[in-house]
């Protein structure tokens, strides 16, 4: 019974080859396209780099204002807003304004493109049952696929720099916004999408009137996670050669400087929270018209 | 006969994946039970046919199951038939195009939902304006109209509060103000009241009967509740099943109810409300001075006789006397009919 003693597994060689003739052929993939896929991400990359500059270089009173006023429109709250102010005035304090603005950018360029990319990719999935069966395990990779396994081919393909330490947080951090944005669509009441119909809604009418504001908390949900996530990938992206909070942390990992590590792991704390707030508060004030005296 | 608006003929609608194989089935006889338990298909229509005249209230009543709200969703389509056919003015509802059948929805009937589907994100007047948005009306034309309407079903001063904060009956209000203000000709109701508690829906029938004495639409009622049927309804048609059990106007479907499931639904019914003095009289004429137009209730007309100490009356009917009543036959009118015990049915 031999055959219950091993299991049968490839043989060493044939597995080496196996291994081989992947690699090589993504190496091969890579030395012929990556130049070419490099420049179509140029545009995104100059982007990048200018929106970095433009946070760091300008002066922080008015980025700790413009801080300021975007949680209050965010969450029309005085403890927010102040809240706000004084954690950014605190990181600064400590000497980590420059990365936490490296870091701020590269999350609001990530989150932008995953709500431009997942709400669309959300409302296919919700149209249609067989998008939903193809997308939803690819979304179950990537978020369960440990993230350094995709770094591999995005750093063989891309080299390390911002757009792939983009591209990295990106496939964390869409999940969440997509699979809400579909689950938001498909729990739309039945009755009212029937009413909509009955009164002669063009699928437009449908989407915009009815079906998307409806499916904004649950949009606004995801919002949110994605946000958290992105958040979650900046000390990742860092090691793939993206500026901001991450890298003061890795070194602090690498050479055991405890006081370092904690600090900025605080700052990225801090924006979390800030950001969470500020959103969530948001989210709720979309939904002022469920706040009735009965709820039926 | 009034001009028909709306002609349903042959209409099947069988639930699974291959309905339309099991249309000869249920044509050669397979019922409800059977066609689940051999086929696994769920007969939601089985060969309807019900003319329904315009300006008129046309009550369709059953119980859960019977099949009363498919019906209603495919004279707007939101149900495809299996089977059949549904002419309005003469024209099919199923072979409209995409095109055409929005322009049909937009133009030409409006709906009112059991749960009020209103958009809970808008005003009470964005969700009355929300048809009159739908059609492309300019915006001044579209707050005026749906102010009218607002006004009328008496919602005036709440145009700015959200359906969440107003009350069931406020919020079907909303509904009705919504489906009237396209001024659409055929009006559908499916379960309109049937969420409210008793107060409330007796006063909606108040004005939707009120309504319609000024607006003469074709409207369709879908309801399971039988007094309401009897209530507001010029014609009532009895669905079980899926299929059409009786059709009539109230008067003839509590007089002669089709069978013992007509039979046993009208049994707890208030008679002396539904039948007239005419559907009791005899021939003959009353020397008491006491006279009813035909249509006069029972209920109406028998206190007035009990006042005025007299046991007869004439029934009058465009100014002649056709006949007389007697409140032995009033009294024989509102007896139950013997009930048939020996035949236990039992519904789902």
């Amino acid at each position: 019974m031999a055959l219950f003693d091993e299991f049968p597994s490839l043989g060493r060689t044939e597995l080496r080859d196996l291994k081989k003739g992947i690699d090589f052929a993504f190496n091969d993939f890579s030395r012929d396209n990556g130049e070419a896929i490099e420049h179509f991400f140029d545009p995104l990359m100059f982007f990048m780099v200018w929106f970095e500059k433009l946070l760091i270089n300008a002066p922080w009173p008015l980025m700790v204002l413009i801080f300021a006023v975007l949680a209050w429109l965010g969450a029309r709250s005085i403890p927010i807003v102040i809240g706000t102010i004084v954690s950014f005035l605190t990181i600064g304090w400590f000497g980590m304004w420059e990365d936490t603005m490296a870091t701020v950018a590269i999350i609001s360029v990530a989150t932008a493109l995953c709500i431009g990319l997942g709400i669309p990719l959300g409302i296919l999935m919700s149209k249609s049952n067989r998008v939903q069966a193809v997308v939803t395990p690819i979304l179950d990779i990537m978020q369960t696929i440990p993230s350094f396994v995709y770094l591999i081919p995005v750093v063989m393909l891309l080299g390390i720099g911002k757009v792939p330490g983009l591209i990295a947080v990106c496939i964390y951090a869409l999940p969440p916004i997509v699979r809400l944005t579909n689950l938001g669509i498909r729990l739309v009441d039945k009755e009212v999408l029937e009413a909509a119909e009955a009164f002669g809604s063009s699928y437009r009418q449908k989407l915009f009137d009815v079906q998307m504001p409806l499916a904004l908390p649950n949009i606004f949900a995801g919002v949110n996670q994605t946000i958290m996530m992105a958040l979650a990938m900046v000390v990742i992206a860092s090691m793939i050669g993206v500026k901001g909070l991450g890298v003061p942390v890795l070194r602090a990992v690498s050479n055991q400087y405890l006081a370092l590590g904690l600090m900025n792991g605080l700052a990225i704390v801090a924006l979390a929270v800030i950001f969470d707030r500020v959103s969530q508060a948001y989210g709720k004030r979309l939904q002022k018209h469920r706040q009735g005296g009965h709820d039926a | 006969m009034p001009d028909i608006k709306v002609s349903i003929k042959n209409l099947y609608k069988i639930f699974g994946p291959k309905g339309e194989d099991m249309v000869p089935k249920v044509e050669d006889g397979a019922t409800k039970a059977s066609l689940l338990a051999d086929h696994k298909h769920v007969l939601g229509l089985n060969n309807v046919n019900i003319d329904i005249p315009a300006r008129r209230i046309q009550v369709i009543m059953g119980l859960s199951g019977s099949g009363k709200s498919t019906l209603i969703r495919h004279l707007n389509r939101l149900i495809e038939p299996t089977a059949g056919q549904v002419l309005i003015d003469g024209v099919d509802v199923l072979a409209m195009s995409d095109a055409e059948l929005r322009d049909f929805r937009r133009n030409k009937m409006s709906m009112v939902f059991q749960k009020f589907a209103l958009l809970p994100h808008r005003t009470v007047m964005d969700n009355v304006c929300y048809g009159l948005k739908i059609k492309g009306v300019d915006k001044a034309e579209m707050v005026e109209r749906s102010q009218r309407w607002i006004d009328r079903v008496g919602l005036a001063g709440f145009e700015n509060n959200y359906p969440a904060q107003l009350s069931g009956g406020m919020q079907q209000r909303v509904g009705l103000a919504r489906a009237l203000a396209t001024d659409a000709e055929i009006l559908l109701m499916d379960e309109a009241f049937s969420a409210l508690d008793p107060l409330i829906r007796k006063d909606m029938q108040e004005i939707l009967l009120d309504l319609q004495q000024e607006l003469h639409k074709t409207i369709i009622f879908i309801t399971h509740d039988l007094d309401e049927a009897l209530h507001i309804g010029d014609n009532i048609v009895i669905l079980r099943d899926g299929a059409v059990i009786q059709q009539g106007t109230p008067q003839e479907i509590v007089l002669d109810p089709a069978d013992d499931y007509v039979r046993d639904f009208i049994k707890d019914i208030n008679r002396a409300r539904v039948l007239d003095v005419k559907s009791v009289m005899e021939p003959g004429a009353s020397d008491t001075g006491l006279s009813f137009e035909a249509n006069t209730i029972l209920e109406k007309a028998m206190p007035v006789m009990s006042k005025a100490d007299v046991t007869s009356a004439n029934v009058t009917q465009d100014g002649e006397v056709i006949g007389m009543v007697t409140l032995a036959d009033m009294i024989g009118g509102i007896a139950r009919p013997e009930s048939h015990e020996s035949e236990q049915v039992t519904y789902r």
